[in-house]
């Protein structure tokens, strides 16, 4: 089925896909901070490519990406995009540093950071998992500093071998009250986010 | 950046004549290739994802490629007025963003973009006078039709004119 023909009702369930994972990652995130963490309502994109650039405000901005390949009944992409100041800020509780101290990128603080994506992501599918009782599973993650609009084109790319359109699920993570931590973006290939929809009796 | 400038996005491509700007943010493992006439002054910039076409299941975007992407923009130009003796090229991008411990396809899509894009040059009979490819960090290019320059700007290792 092409992208263009998903209507209002499947979108909503995307979304509500979106909710559910974000939801069991941010409570994980919680957790692991000890501190509130809320999300707001999930996003879905549809984008051509020449749009994929701009999805968080500017190509250029430099931005910390965590990066995971989605393994098994679905297939994709995850990608936890951070302004750098939200990733410092990360670090900075993970390790028991003062909040406002600045952060060095070496490898214990990328590797903290990598960690955080992994616990997101891995929170993320398997509550999707459990929900539609299909077996997703994540790889390791790959880390990277740099403009948003060549971090957000990676998985656009290797989706774009079989379509001219992404669909992007995002859902934007927000410390306390108004701290904006990250970005969570699931991006399925055209196959799996049908069959999300298929398994959740959405297709018809 | 240029008031006059006119922005490529990814899987696009544009041509203008003199004065003109050509700009295309972002680049990572795409490909972003500048054509450029010297006597007319014409220039034209194409922003590949990938390298083959009949690679690809969908490949109605010529845009998306390397082989159809570089030579339709070609054609484009020869369309409006120049000489195919006198166009030249530039190209940068082809960066590996993420680097994974096992090396799958994906992962080494910027090199691949960046072979097919210097054989589809070389068939065209256009000659690359510079470029600036590979490496793991983004690109953001802007293509100037007065001389033919391009500026590389990149966060972490500057800006600098090939």
């Amino acid at each position: 089925m092409d992208i263009s023909l998903l209507n209002a009702f499947h979108l909503d369930i995307l979304k509500e896909i979106g909710n559910i994972g974000a939801g069991n990652a941010a409570t994980a995130l919680a957790k692991l901070l000890d501190k509130k963490v809320d999300m707001k309502v999930p996003q879905i994109r549809i984008m051509g490519f020449s749009d994929v650039n701009e999805v968080l405000g500017g190509a250029e901005t430099p931005v910390v990406g965590i990066l995971l390949e989605v393994l098994g009944d679905i297939t994709g992409y995850i990608l936890f995009v951070l302004e750098q100041d939200a990733a410092c800020f990360l670090v900075n509780i993970l390790m028991g540093n003062p909040i406002n101290q600045e952060m060095e990128y070496n490898e214990i603080t990328l590797s903290a950071l990598k960690e955080v994506g992994n616990i997101l992501t891995g929170s993320y599918l398997s509550a999707l998992s459990t929900l539609t009782g299909l077996r997703i599973m994540p790889d390791v993650p790959a880390l990277a500093i740099d403009m948003a609009g060549a971090i957000l084109s990676v998985p656009a790319i290797e989706l774009g071998k079989t379509t001219d359109t992404v669909l992007y699920i995002e859902t934007e993570f927000i410390q306390g009250t108004d701290k904006v931590i990250g970005d969570f973006f699931l991006v399925p290939d055209a196959d799996s986010y049908i069959r999300l929809l298929n398994t959740l009796g959405a297709m018809c | 950046m240029a008031e006059n400038s006119i922005k490529v996005g990814m899987a696009d491509l544009k041509q203008t004549h003199h004065p003109g700007v050509l700009v295309t943010l972002g680049l990572g493992s795409c490909v972003g290739i500048m054509l450029y006439d010297r006597k007319t002054k014409n220039i034209g910039l194409a922003h590949i994802m990938l390298p083959w076409s009949h690679q690809a299941k969908n490949n109605t975007n010529k845009a998306k490629f390397a082989d159809t992407g570089i030579r339709q923009l070609c054609e484009l130009m020869l369309e409006s007025g120049c000489r195919k003796g006198s166009i030249i090229a530039k190209i940068a991008g082809g960066a590996q963003m993420f680097s994974f411990s096992q090396g799958s396809d994906t992962i080494r899509i910027g090199q691949r973009n960046v072979e097919a894009t210097r054989e589809v040059l070389r068939e065209l009979g256009i000659p690359i006078v510079s470029d600036d490819t590979g490496g793991n960090y983004g690109r953001t290019i802007e293509c100037y039709s007065d001389d033919g320059r391009m500026m590389v700007r990149t966060i972490g290792y500057g800006v600098h004119y090939i």
